[in-house]
């Protein structure tokens, strides 16, 4: 604290707090847990940005948000100007300012963070997104002259919206391809509702539509339509944007139990189908008294934090490295335990057993320690020997990554893919090996961020420009 | 919205026929393939294999026995109406090689599934012997469709009031027993596939099963179609639906279709007694 009075009279006002729903509350509902800045929670905060000379945080912000740049608009009051400065950089604010890894991107940058709490830049992108969907006028820009040029880009994740927000507006013709029946990725099936309200995702694809993108939902590239059909159907330039759709599994013995899921099709049955409202709507989901989620990513915590709004007795999370490992957003492992989910560390389970009717009834788990560093620079668990023990569960969901699916990239062979099976691209232009597709977002990298996605469809978008304009 | 342009009821009104306009599934859709369908916003995405398809008038068809809320939904439709989502043609499409000699069994609602592999099979050029069987004559379905698109139709009723008294595996063997049998094609109740492998089996005659597990994608995002194959885990949606029957763990299948069972009786008595009661 001493250092921070050093640093001058705007660094000992804390950070202005989001205002949150009760944890006993809100761990049984729906809906949105923090509910938003005030325009004063907002200005009082915004009024803590140092202004800097070489900010931190832009340099810290994958795609580069002028942050002190809007911030000051806030201050000034010009809320419609602060959205219109983000806009520039990032399209989809309301999303970011919900899920971006702040602490360890903008905010963990900040130099306010360094003697006391960082600027609270999330809930100030969050704040602007939300009024300018609340109060602004919806109006869209102007429309570009046509090019006559069609695009097509398959996945309306993050990194396909992206895409298609920025070649729309630069006079494209765009078409995107989703598999599901509804747009927005992993915004739509895998982040729940109380993260990311839906209808915010709806907002920003209804947006993209008015601009004249067209939507094609039900449309499974790959089988619906291949990659050299589109091209004989005219479009010029393709951009993928699959993600990374396919659930690992440990491989113990036992899985195939019921009441064992990967987190992919809990998640989709509860968000995208909507089960948490069963039998009002028509999908099931299982509804374990004692819940186990394997795995500490934001996608274990969304997982278990959905089961104990289904009513869960108990929700653990079990995860074989120790806590500063958990690669989850601090907000949401802080949010998790605030709810009452209960962290196994260094735990890691070994096989899964049943009753006659091949329903889960428990789980056997080894104790780990942490051993030298691996190739991840992280310090190996290695198991505990003779530290069996049973955990007593009814539903296990499985969120320990994901891998590339093979439906695409199977039917495209003259692709060139890495030996996990992601799509080779160049980094800076999104170019992959065959002519006139681009690729980006979680099917290059690896399970991902929505801004790193979002990012490399900018770059991608500005590619593609170039390729319609000048040629490969 | 994909609008139902024809409509059936078979066996006695459990069975429901649908002829749907989708043009491009039509066009792409290939024997053994499935889709996906949804009837409206907060419906339950269910797969079904297509019984035909017709590339020229840009229609494929479908018929599911009404066994829960979402099939009851699904049969409330009548021509005119649709369905809300439609996606496909899903699953990898059935092998189709020239042989020889091929027997086709079907039973229940599987007959559907089994009519355009058996018109593939015939058309490759093999000579195919079909076996096709119901509880009762009044449940039998499309047995004019697959007496035209085999050589030989064979007709069986658990019951006695029509064709070959007992079960289309009694009929099959007695085909295998004469030899020369290169494939069997066997798709139905999963007892009745598992009835098929392991007659089969003794024979040495490489048998083809379609499995039904419970879908949320059918692009193999999710791992729930999972079922275990020669000891390996595969997920039915893009690996299968067809597999080599001799291969295929049924109990586990069995068990794992039970998955939502009380859930869902739950929910289709419910609808059920809204709909009496309007
Ligand atoms: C539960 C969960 C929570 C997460 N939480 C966070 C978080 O808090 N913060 C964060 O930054 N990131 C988070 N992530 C990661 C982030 O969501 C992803 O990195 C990001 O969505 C990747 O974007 P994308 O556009 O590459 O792909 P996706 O969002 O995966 O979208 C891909 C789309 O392509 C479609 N598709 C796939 N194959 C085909 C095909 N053949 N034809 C047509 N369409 C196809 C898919 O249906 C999907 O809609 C989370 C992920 C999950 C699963
Ligand atoms: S680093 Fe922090 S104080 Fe400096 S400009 Fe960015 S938000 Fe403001
Ligand atoms: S249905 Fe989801 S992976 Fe097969």
């Amino acid at each position: 604290m001493e250092q921070v009075e050093k640093k001058g009279k705007k660094n000992q006002t804390p950070r202005t707090p989001m205002p949150e729903q009760d944890p006993n509350v809100r761990k049984r509902n729906f809906q949105e847990v923090p509910t938003g800045y005030t325009v004063e929670m907002a200005q009082a905060e915004a009024a803590r940005c140092l202004q800097c000379k070489k900010p931190g945080c832009v340099a810290g912000c994958p795609v580069e948000v002028d942050i002190p740049g809007f911030i000051t608009l806030i201050t000034k009051g010009d809320l419609t100007g602060a959205i219109r400065h983000i806009w520039k950089k990032n399209a989809l604010p309301a999303v970011c300012g919900r899920v971006c890894p702040q602490e360890i991107q903008c905010e963990g940058r900040c130099i306010v963070g360094k003697g006391g709490e960082a600027v609270a830049i999330g809930n100030l992108e969050r704040f602007v997104a939300d009024w300018e969907r609340e109060h602004g006028t919806g109006e869209v820009p102007p429309k570009p002259a046509s090019t006559g040029k069609k695009v097509a880009v398959v996945g309306s994740g993050p990194s396909g919206l992206t895409v298609a927000g920025d070649l729309i507006q630069k006079g494209h013709s765009v078409t995107v391809l989703e598999a599901f029946h509804k747009a927005g990725g992993v915004l739509v099936y895998g982040i729940p509702e109380f993260r990311l309200p839906k209808a915010i995702v709806a907002n920003e694809v209804n947006f993209l539509e008015r601009l004249g993108v067209d939507v094609e939902v039900n449309a499974v590239v790959g089988r619906t339509v291949s990659l050299d059909e589109l091209f004989e159907q005219g479009y010029e330039a393709i951009y993928l944007g699959v993600g990374a759709g396919l659930p690992s599994f440990m491989n113990l013995p036992g899985e195939n139990l019921i009441g064992i899921l990967s987190a992919n099709e809990y998640l989709t049955r509860a968000n995208l189908m909507k089960a948490y409202l069963y039998p009002k709507t028509d999908t099931p989901i299982p509804k374990g008294k004692h819940v186990v989620v394997l795995g500490a990513g934001n996608v274990a915590m969304d997982a278990a934090r959905t089961a104990m709004r289904l009513g869960a007795e108990s929700v653990k999370i079990v995860y074989r490295r120790s806590r500063d490992e958990m690669p989850a957003r601090k907000a949401e492992i802080h949010h998790a335990e605030e709810e009452g989910i209960e962290f196994f560390l260094l735990t890691n389970p070994t096989q899964f057993i049943g009753n006659d009717k091949g329903r889960l009834t428990s789980m056997e788990c080894l104790k780990m320690e942490l051993g030298e560093p691996d190739a991840s620079g992280r310090r190996r668990p290695i198991p505990i020997e003779g530290s069996e023990f049973v955990m007593e569960t009814d539903l296990v969901i499985v969120a320990v990554g994901s891998g590339a699916n093979p439906l695409l990239t199977q039917s495209t062979p003259d692709m060139q893919l890495n030996k996990w099976g992601y799509i080779v691209a160049d980094p800076e232009t999104g170019k992959t090996t065959k002519k006139g597709v681009w690729a980006g977002g979680d099917i290059v990298t690896g399970a991902a961020t929505v801004i790193l996605a979002m990012g490399a469809g900018r770059k991608a978008a500005d590619s593609i420009h170039e390729y319609l304009t000048w040629g490969w | 919205m994909f609008k139902i342009v024809k409509r059936e009821e078979m066996a006695e009104g459990t069975v429901i026929l649908n002829e749907i306009e989708a043009p491009l599934i039509a066009k792409k859709a290939k024997p053994g393939q499935f889709v996906i369908l949804k009837a409206n916003e907060d419906g339950e995405r269910i797969p079904l294999t297509m019984a035909d398809t017709d590339p020229e008038n840009g229609t494929i068809t479908i018929i599911y026995m009404v066994v829960g809320k979402s099939t009851a939904l699904f049969k409330t439709l009548q021509v005119g109406d649709g369905f809300q989502d439609v996606i496909g043609p899903l699953g990898t499409p059935t092998h189709l090689e020239k042989l020889g000699k091929v027997v086709c069994v079907g039973g229940g609602t599987g007959v559907a599934v089994l009519h355009p592999i058996t018109r593939g099979l015939k058309a490759v050029g093999n000579q195919v012997t079909c076996i096709i069987g119901a509880r009762t004559k009044n449940l039998l379905i499309m047995e004019p469709q697959m007496k035209a698109a085999s050589h030989d139709l064979k007709v069986c009723t658990d019951d006695g009031s029509y064709g070959h008294h007992g079960f289309v595996t009694d009929v099959l063997k007695e085909i295998l027993e004469k030899g020369d049998v290169q494939l069997v094609v066997g798709i139905g109740p999963v007892p009745m596939m598992r009835a098929v492998a392991n007659l089969t089996r003794p024979y040495n005659v490489k048998t083809l099963v379609s499995l039904n597990p419970i879908m949320i994608d059918g692009t193999g995002m999710c791992g729930g179609c999972r079922v275990t194959v020669g000891g390996k885990t595969k997920f039915a949606c893009v690996d299968g639906p067809e597999f080599d029957g001799h291969e295929v763990d049924f109990n586990e299948l069995m068990m794992r279709l039970q998955a939502y069972s009380e859930d869902e009786k739950k929910c289709y008595d419910e609808f059920c007694t809204l709909q009496n009661a309007t």
